[in-house]
């Protein structure tokens, strides 16, 4: 190995990570619009209005722990993921699908 | 029961993790996220199509359609909490220089996803849908 190859990774471990971060916001952004429309598709009541609000800020926080974590992985030997991150992470998306059980469910209980 | 316990703690405790063995290349510990993300991006797409199942398919009965919503977003939360579990595992076992874990979560996501699947064939060849 040369000096060069030392100070950059030949497998562009952090670039792959970083990439797999974007696909898996690209992936949660999916899923909340179309939380978003599941939301929006009532008639806009403000029980609907909070549930869309409730969705965008879940989407928004995930954004968040992604870019706190790609800005980490932009460094060339970056520290590994911390266990809070992970966290946050499966909290937004358990979230989501928590919420998504709220949205079925409550409009055909209130009725 | 126990060391799912202990697992759970390590969830909230990244020091207590730290604590374990010695660090492992970083390479390795970058891989270990990957896995961890792509299983995230599995929890998003179950979640997502939850959501899909009952936006999209608005001739079943509201039964079968909410019970199929609601079996996807059940099978995407656990795969999010699953994911979280066995990044701490990998990452302790990388650390400890043991065997990664086994883990039989595939299997039964796949047979979770496969039942969904068949349910909805037979649903819609038996046409146990809203009569138009």
């Amino acid at each position: 190995m040369t000096a060069p190859a030392a100070a950059r990774d030949a497998g562009l471990q952090p670039e792959r990570t970083r990439l797999a971060w974007r696909r898996t916001t690209l992936a949660c952004s999916v899923a909340a619009v179309l939380g978003l429309r599941q939301a929006l598709r009532g008639p806009g009541t403000p029980a609907d209005a909070a549930g869309a609000g409730v969705i965008v800020l879940l989407w928004m926080a995930f954004l968040w722990v992604a870019h706190l974590r790609m800005r980490e992985l932009a460094e060339a030997r970056p520290r590994g993921l911390a266990s809070g991150t992970a966290l946050a992470a499966v909290a937004c998306t358990v979230a989501l699908a928590v919420f998504a059980v709220a949205l079925l469910v409550l409009p055909a209980v209130i009725g | 029961m126990i060391d799912f316990v202990k697992d759970v703690r390590l969830w909230f405790a990244p020091a207590r993790l730290k604590d374990e063995g010695e660090t492992p290349d970083y390479r390795f510990s970058l891989a270990n996220e990957r896995t961890f993300l792509a299983w995230i991006r599995t929890a998003l797409a179950l979640v997502g199509g939850g959501f899909a199942v009952d936006q999209f398919l608005p001739d079943l009965r509201w039964a079968v359609r909410v019970g199929m919503a609601l079996a996807l977003l059940a099978v995407g939360a656990a795969c999010a909490v699953r994911a979280l579990n066995h990044w701490v595992r990998c990452e302790r076992a990388m650390r400890r220089g043991e065997d990664l874990p086994l883990s039989r979560f595939p299997v039964l996501l796949t047979a979770g996803v496969a039942l969904v699947a068949v349910t909805m064939m037979a649903v819609v060849l038996l046409g146990w849908t809203k009569g138009r």
